[in-house]
């Protein structure tokens, strides 16, 4: 099957979501028989594009006008709806991050093509075409059987490891047919710190709760985060009262995460936060409860206070580190 | 105002998940239902705060069979002024959004609210397809809106960061934590929501394009290995040599 992937990216650069969707596409295609085709909007140089080809795609459509440099999931869908129909593309892949989101819902209501967000491994294509993703938060999987010609899949980040190849991709511009007049949001600014890592694209995650009893005291816990080149997130009392802010609330109402190693300081382990994190590969605990019911969903555990646990394991990360 | 609110009714979050039939079916025994979270604390009450700024209605639409009704009553007590609830089963975040669109095209609302995603399905997919099919811009995760005239200015969260938007009414958002703060139905509201009027319309015939196979319950994690907290080093080394993720 001829594969699609859309291609994020930000500041001139790939995300590393957009290596992953390439990898996924891949794979797809290999699986299908077929070849992928990435599609960028907005600015982003040509040297940048033609590195996807060491993941897999052997074309990429650029569509570089200014107007697309204003994110409108509306005039988006537009160009990459052209796209499938001049590739006949017969999966579409995204990321499932705040573009993806956006756009592939859209463009399967107008492909009229069946869809699973949030994918997180590769199409089980055996007597019809299905795709595995979480529901219930994280409490369970669901195996989605598409039924249209068509199929749009958002990939999970950190579901399946970039794998990089040789070669480079043969970039041309693509004509999308869409103009200014075709958005209708206007951005006014866009604020994204580039010190710290997005919180669903982290391989590692240090997440601390009530336990910590205030904001003054999350020195420690942003620190073991540096050392270990890590995330950092929090339990939802603590985004609720406002010592950290919304986007690092994770849990059944906020965000679900599946790092490979998720550190829980000070956190009791309520059902809707484990609903959240319970797919991360390894989790750690540390809480001075040996009760807490967060033990139970934990791969290794210290009981002890987190103000006298923490700064020793941070020590224990920079020696390990300069050994290293 | 017009303002539509979609929402969903979801298990409690603290349901046992379990499923029957060779896993092919949610096992609904025992589970007790609400609505979706981010559909009833943020979405349906900026809704309602639109229309005590600007005056109009706000209408909440549900697609779901009759045992939906107890949800739906709920959005009435916390202040919509109507409902509709469109009969039929669903089976995927593309049939609900098409029978929504059959309805509400002809309607002319000026917001589509709808909450970021369900904690069942997690799709984060009923508001774009819904989007596309009314042909609205669509702001997704929207954290803080402001409104003046058919103008708004909203907030949504995108990675490791914020945007700030501007849009013109008819438009859809979806509801994300920050956009309002939760309201209890009070004794009144719950009276009211009796007498305000909920509407029963029949389904368009309209398709699901994908449905479930199959359910699995994610494998149980062997029990935990606990370490000295005086001696954290070794839980680097168990991450570092048998763990193998630092
Ligand atoms: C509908 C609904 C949705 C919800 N959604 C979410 C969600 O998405 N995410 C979420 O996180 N919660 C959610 N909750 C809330 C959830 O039920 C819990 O209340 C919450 O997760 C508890 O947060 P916590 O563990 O930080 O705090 P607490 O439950 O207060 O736990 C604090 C923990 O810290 C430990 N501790 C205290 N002092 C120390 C110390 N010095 N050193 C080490 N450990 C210490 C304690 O032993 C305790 O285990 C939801 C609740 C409802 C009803």
């Amino acid at each position: 099957m001829s594969v699609l992937v859309y291609i994020d990216h930000a500041g001139g650069k790939l995300k590393k979501a957009a290596l992953e969707a390439t990898t996924y596409a891949s794979k797809v295609a290999q699986k299908t028989g077929g070849e992928v085709t990435a599609i960028a909007l907005g600015s982003i140089d040509e040297g940048a594009l033609a590195a996807l080809g060491a993941y897999g795609a052997t074309k990429v459509l650029k569509a570089g006008e200014s107007h697309f440099d204003n994110f409108d999931a509306g005039a988006y869908t537009k160009a990459i709806a052209k796209a499938v129909e001049q590739t006949a593309a017969q999966v579409v892949i995204f990321t499932h991050n705040s573009s993806g989101k956006s756009l592939a819902p859209r463009v399967s209501a107008r492909l009229k093509a069946g869809m699973v967000a949030g994918a997180i491994d590769v199409p089980n294509t055996d007597g019809g075409f299905s795709v595995r993703k979480s529901v219930f938060s994280g409490k369970a999987f669901a195996d989605y059987q598409i039924h249209t010609d068509v199929k749009v899949i958002s990939l999970n980040p950190n579901s399946i490891p970039v794998e990089k190849g040789d070669g480079s991709a043969a970039v041309a511009s693509f004509d999308s047919g869409v103009s200014a007049a075709d958005f209708r949001i206007k951005v006014l600014e866009r604020s994204t710190s580039t010190d710290s890592i997005p919180l669903p694209e982290a391989e590692l995650v240090v997440s601390a709760g009530r336990g910590l009893k205030g904001p003054e005291n999350w020195g420690m816990i942003d620190e073991l985060a540096a050392e270990l080149n890590a995330a950092t997130a929090c339990s939802r009392p603590v985004s609720d009262v406002g010592w950290r802010p919304h986007h690092e609330h994770v849990g059944q109402t906020g965000i679900t995460v599946r790092p490979n190693l998720y550190i829980a300081i000070g956190i009791s382990g309520a059902i809707q936060h484990l609903a959240g994190v319970n797919n991360s590969k390894v989790i750690v605990v540390i809480n001075k409860d040996s009760e807490a019911p967060f033990f139970k969903a934990a791969d290794y555990g210290i009981v002890g206070d987190a103000f006298d646990v923490v700064p020793k394991l941070i020590d224990a990360v920079k020696a390990f580190k300069a050994q290293a | 105002m017009k303002v539509l609110v979609c929402i969903s009714q979801t298990p409690d979050t603290t349901a046992k998940i379990a499923f029957t039939d060779g896993n092919t079916q949610f096992n609904k025994d025992g589970v007790t239902y609400i609505m979706n979270p981010t559909d009833e604390w943020y979405a349906l009450v900026r809704a309602i705060e639109v229309k005590e700024q600007a005056g109009g209605s706000v209408t909440v639409v549900n697609v779901g069979t009759a045992d939906n009704d107890p949800i739906i009553r709920k959005a009435l007590a916390i202040g919509a002024d109507d409902a509709v609830r469109i009969d039929c089963d669903p089976k995927d975040a593309y049939e609900v959004a098409a029978q929504i669109a059959e309805y509400a095209k002809a309607e002319g609302f000026d917001i589509v609210f709808t909450g970021k995603e369900t904690i069942d399905y997690n799709g984060f997919t009923v508001g774009g397809m819904l989007a596309e099919l009314m042909d609205l811009p669509y702001i997704s995760m929207a954290t803080h809106m402001s409104l003046e005239g058919n103008t708004a200015t909203i907030d949504r969260e995108i990675e490791g960061g914020q945007e700030k938007a501007q849009v013109d009414t008819p438009f859809l958002i979806s509801a994300n934590k920050g956009l309002a703060e939760q309201r209890i139905p009070n004794m009144r509201g719950i009276m009211m929501s009796k007498r305000k009027p909920l509407k029963v319309v029949a389904a368009a015939d309209i398709a699901a394009l994908s449905t479930i196979s199959s359910y699995e319950l994610p494998p149980q994690r062997s029990s935990v290995t606990l370490v000295d907290p005086e001696n954290p080093a070794e839980l680097i080394r168990l991450l570092h040599e048998e763990a193998k993720v630092i």
